[in-house]
């Protein structure tokens, strides 16, 4: 009962502090939603409306039905140019990313056993959206042609046709992947970079030695930190699902109750880090570099949150097996877009369970007792 | 409840050392002691004594490396946990939450201390009451002055009713007024709860008032015993020197280069000096000497000097300077007022200061002493009202008055990773010194300031009084004509600040002006005329004399500066 007093006077005290503390309510509330809206609204790995450019030396009814069929597209925006000239100047301006140059001879060639090549000029500049639009272009180019064979009666010799369909995330949105992922990277924030934070101020202030020298225990001074700043986590999870639910309308087809449950695990992961970062680092200045280092980066570049794991050279993928945001960055997704999956979710979790456990047995066994 | 008894203290062997890199720091060494239960017990010594450690030590927030530290007979290692609900330990930074209110400080420690609901009221009263903290119940501890932060802190503390509290440096940095209320508030739980107090301290006169006085040094236990009987041994030495023909400045560097005296020091119209012991007084032509009440200053400094028999010695090398001085104001101030806001830290503020004065700045934390110092030096600009410098307009050319003066700031701006000669080189070529001229100013700065063993250690891994001598050194690098000095001596032992002050009249007898500020009261008497700020506004000036006589009464013919300064401020508070 009595040592219930001293935890529930430390818990009463942090969320004063937090509350009071411009700094602690920016990385907990603010630097959130505004990751949420930056990654919702602003960045967006998916080509849409790409300015091409079109340079048609001769045209006949055959050119304007294929560039029509680019019309109709929500993915390109076209501008007609006069000549290859002109288009080349503007694609040197970025004015558009791609040419698409139709040749006097293409309606005539169009049907001959060796069709009409249509020659495409991608910038390459950004590698990534050059790869998109070229095969989104592609794309079009065979179904036109396609359509245009069956109109003729002659369906068009292909020895295969590849029939694909995207599953899961069917329209292709990138935020629908992003935002679940972004989810582990505001738990470390307010886990890992704030609970450092927080504790190297008490050692900066001298806090620290003041607490140590009352009847306090270690446990109740762990607990003291991990019980708010679980708490505020959990927060950031729900806000980030509330947003993610409902003002982005991504799909969450798994259930809510999981989430809950590994965002928990996650961020055990994340507390554990941030305590063990502050029992090295006894000003905030240190506590924040390297939390930013070990915790924040890592889950953002290496968690599988942007760039994809299995495209990382195997010396790094290796490498991220160490990071807790990889095993909860594949559960959100999962969760979020394709179902409870237990063949994903279990050993995920069982790899968070352990690295939670690890990183608490160190801090309580490090924690200090006395000043040295 | 854990058992209380006599043994309220009790330290046996206790030796404590420090690694960091390579070098191994012995911070106390085979100490032993106990205190006297109920009283009082001063722990002095100079900076780095290890005065800290000990404190720690008897706290249990360090582990002695060999020996035992036992608090009521409980062992500092194995019954931590009961010592706990026994102590209050007050660490010189008082780790109070800024962002917290007085109350929520205070119930914070309650909760911690597992105070009873019911009792909680009663004492938070009690104790706020007694610290004068009941208006600003609700007001963040943060915005608290120095001296108040100090009394919550030792609120805080006192809450659970320590059967020992341990102090370190309670006073340092609180103004007179807040250090008599704390000293009242100590005394108050000793008389009710029969507390015991051990409390380090760089106050000579906090000490006196202790029942006995531990003198630490180097991380030794010099001596325990009462102040009486540390002064009873400097009877018939101490003497208050006077002389017809010879500036009180004048007289103070002659006598200090006599070998028959240990120390000597301008205190109010006389100089204090300390004969050494065996020494016998000679006439010396033109001084009277009259035997005083020796005081435990006294003692504290010749028992450390007799340790550094070579460290402290005026250099000889000062002419006979200070005569032809032409006596022309090289500051002027003129209804100077400073905003902030909404807030006025300065008040219509005017004063002169004349070429080779040391001129004081005092006052309590928060009385506008960095301000003005700031509008001073130029670096920062006045709202309205003239300043005028080296007779320079600061208004308009700032940056040329900048080029004569010289500024040390409270936190001594050096660089730790480089050594003392390459701080000097460096400060020097920043002010324009180059070739055989700054070779010239580094060798002279070396030796003036006896930091030539030190020239290749990195500014960062020296001594406090050090520190301070290397940041005085690079201030004047291009021979400034005035320096302004922001807060010198605080934390510094009473040994280096003797050392400081020595050099800065010899500076002031060459004819550079000082500007000081300093909350050490005592201090003023070192300088020829001074000021005291309350709140932005000048409370009174003149030479230190002027000023304590305005405190005389019939019970109390010779007040010190500090009780002319509770004096004067509880008379402005009156009207």
């Amino acid at each position: 009962m009595k040592s219930q007093m001293r935890l529930k006077g430390l818990i009463y005290k942090e969320f004063l502090q937090i509350w009071r503390d411009p700094s602690s309510l920016a990385i907990a509330f603010v630097l959130p939603v505004f990751l949420l809206l930056l990654f919702g609204y602003g960045v967006s790995l998916d080509a849409k409306h790409v300015p091409i450019g079109w340079v048609i030396e001769k045209p006949t009814a055959s050119t304007s039905s294929f560039s029509n069929a680019f019309a109709h597209s929500d993915y390109f925006e076209s501008t007609f140019f006069a000549d290859m000239e002109d288009a080349e100047f503007a694609l040197q301006a970025r004015k558009i990313n791609a040419i698409i140059h139709l040749r006097e001879d293409f309606s005539r060639q169009l049907f001959k056993p060796q069709p009409a090549a249509i020659q495409i000029i991608v910038d390459g500049v950004d590698a990534n959206t050059a790869r998109l639009i070229s095969g989104y272009i592609q794309g079009t180019w065979s179904q036109w042609l396609n359509q245009k064979a069956e109109l003729r009666g002659t369906p068009l010799q292909q020895p295969v046709i590849a029939d694909h369909r995207i599953w899961y995330n069917s329209a292709v949105l990138s935020k629908d992947y992003l935002i679940p992922g972004l989810i582990a990277v505001i738990m470390t924030l307010i886990g890992a970079l704030l609970t450092a934070l927080v504790f190297a101020r008490e050692w900066e202030r001298g806090t620290m030695e003041s607490l140590l020298a009352t009847p306090i225990s270690t446990q109740e001074i762990l607990l003291g930190k991990l019980i708010p700043y679980y708490l505020l986590g959990m927060g950031g999870l729900l806000l980030s699902i509330a947003m993610a639910v409902f003002l982005f309308q991504v799909p969450l087809r798994g259930s809510f109750w999981v989430l809950l449950f590994t965002g928990s695990l996650f961020l055990f992961v994340a507390l554990g880090m941030g305590l063990l970062i502050s029992i090295v680092a006894k000003n905030q200045f240190v506590a924040g570099q390297i939390a930013i280092i070990i915790t924040f980066l890592p889950a953002f570049i290496m968690s599988g949150f942007i760039f994809d794991i299995s495209s990382m050279p195997e010396a790094i993928q290796g490498l991220t097996y160490l990071i807790g945001a990889r095993y909860f960055v594949a559960i959100l997704q999962t969760v979020f877009l394709t179902g409870n999956v237990w063949a994903v979710i279990l050993p995920n979790s069982l790899a968070l369970l352990v690295m939670a456990l690890i990183f608490f047995t160190l801090a309580a066994r490090k924690a200090p007792r006395r000043l040295e | 409840m854990p058992p209380v008894n006599d043994k309220t203290l009790t330290l046996h062997s206790v030796s404590k050392s420090f690694v960091s890199g390579r070098a191994i720091t012995h911070a106390v060494k085979n100490v032993t002691f106990s205190i006297k239960p109920g009283h009082i017990t001063a722990l002095v010594g100079p900076d780095g004594a290890g005065k800290t450690t000990l404190l720690r030590l008897a706290a249990g927030l360090l582990l002695p490396d060999s020996g035992t530290v036992s608090v009521f007979s409980l062992d500092s290692d194995k019954q931590s946990e009961q010592i706990r609900h026994l102590i209050g330990y007050m660490p010189q930074r008082f780790g109070l939450y800024e962002d917290l209110s007085v109350i929520e400080n205070l119930n914070l420690y309650a909760d911690l201390h597992q105070l009873a609901e019911k009792d909680r009221q009663q004492r938070f009263i009690q104790l706020t009451k007694m610290s004068g903290l009941s208006p600003f119940n609700n007001r963040l501890a943060g915005q608290l002055s120095g001296g108040m932060k100090q009394k919550l802190g030792l609120a805080c503390t006192l809450l659970s009713q320590p059967r020992l509290l341990l102090l370190d440096e309670p006073s340092v940095g609180v103004d007179p007024l807040s250090r008599r209320e704390l000293w009242r508030i100590i005394e108050q739980q000793m008389e009710q709860n029969g507390m015991t107090v051990l409390m380090s301290t760089a106050y000579m006169d906090e000490a006196e008032r202790c029942s006995e006085v531990i003198l630490m040094d180097a991380g030794e236990c010099l001596q325990k015993n009462t102040p009486d009987f540390f002064k009873h041994k400097m009877l018939g030495l101490c003497f208050a020197a006077r002389a017809d023909k010879q500036s009180n400045r004048q007289l103070q560097l002659y006598l200090s280069q006599q070998d028959e005296f240990i120390d000597a020091i301008i205190q109010g119209d006389d100089v204090h000096v300390v004969m050494q012991q065996g020494a016998t007084l000679e006439n010396i032509a033109g001084i009277q000497f009259e035997s005083i009440e020796p005081r435990l200053e006294d003692a504290f400094i010749a028992l450390l000097k007799s340790r550094y028999k070579s460290a402290v010695q005026a250099p000889a090398a000062l002419a006979q300077a200070g005569a032809s001085i032409v006596t022309e104001d090289i500051i002027q101030v003129d209804r100077v007022d400073r905003w902030f806001g909404q807030f006025q830290a300065v008040k219509a503020l005017s004063f002169t200061v004349k070429r080779g004065e040391i001129f004081g700045l005092l006052g309590a934390n928060g009385a506008g002493k960095t301000t003005t110092f700031r509008m001073l030096c130029g670096l920062l600009p006045v709202s309205n009202g003239q300043l005028s410098v080296a007779g320079i307009d600061l208004r308009t050319a700032a940056a040329k008055a900048r080029a004569r003066i010289g500024y040390m700031s409270q936190k001594f701006s050096l660089y730790s990773h480089l050594s003392v000669r390459q701080n000097l080189v460096f400060f020097s070529s920043a002010y324009g010194l180059r070739n055989s001229r700054q070779q010239q100013r580094v060798k002279w700065a070396l030796q003036f300031y006896e930091l030539e063993p030190y020239s290749d250690t990195n500014s960062g891994d020296l001594p406090l009084g050090y520190k301070q001598r290397l940041a005085m050194a690079c201030a004047l690098m291009h021979e400034p004509e005035i320096l302004f000095l922001d807060e010198p001596t605080s934390g510094v032992d009473p040994l280096a600040r003797r050392e400081f002050w020595m050099r800065t009249n010899q500076l002031a007898a060459t004819g550079v002006t000082v500007l000081v500020t300093t909350h050490f009261m005592e201090e003023a008497e070192y300088c020829d005329r001074l000021i005291i700020m309350v709140e932005g506004d000048i409370l009174t000036m003149g030479t230190p004399a002027e000023i304590k006589r305005q405190a005389q009464s019939e019970n109390r013919q010779e007040p010190t500066m500090e009780d002319a300064f509770i004096h004067l401020v509880t008379q402005q508070a009156q009207q």
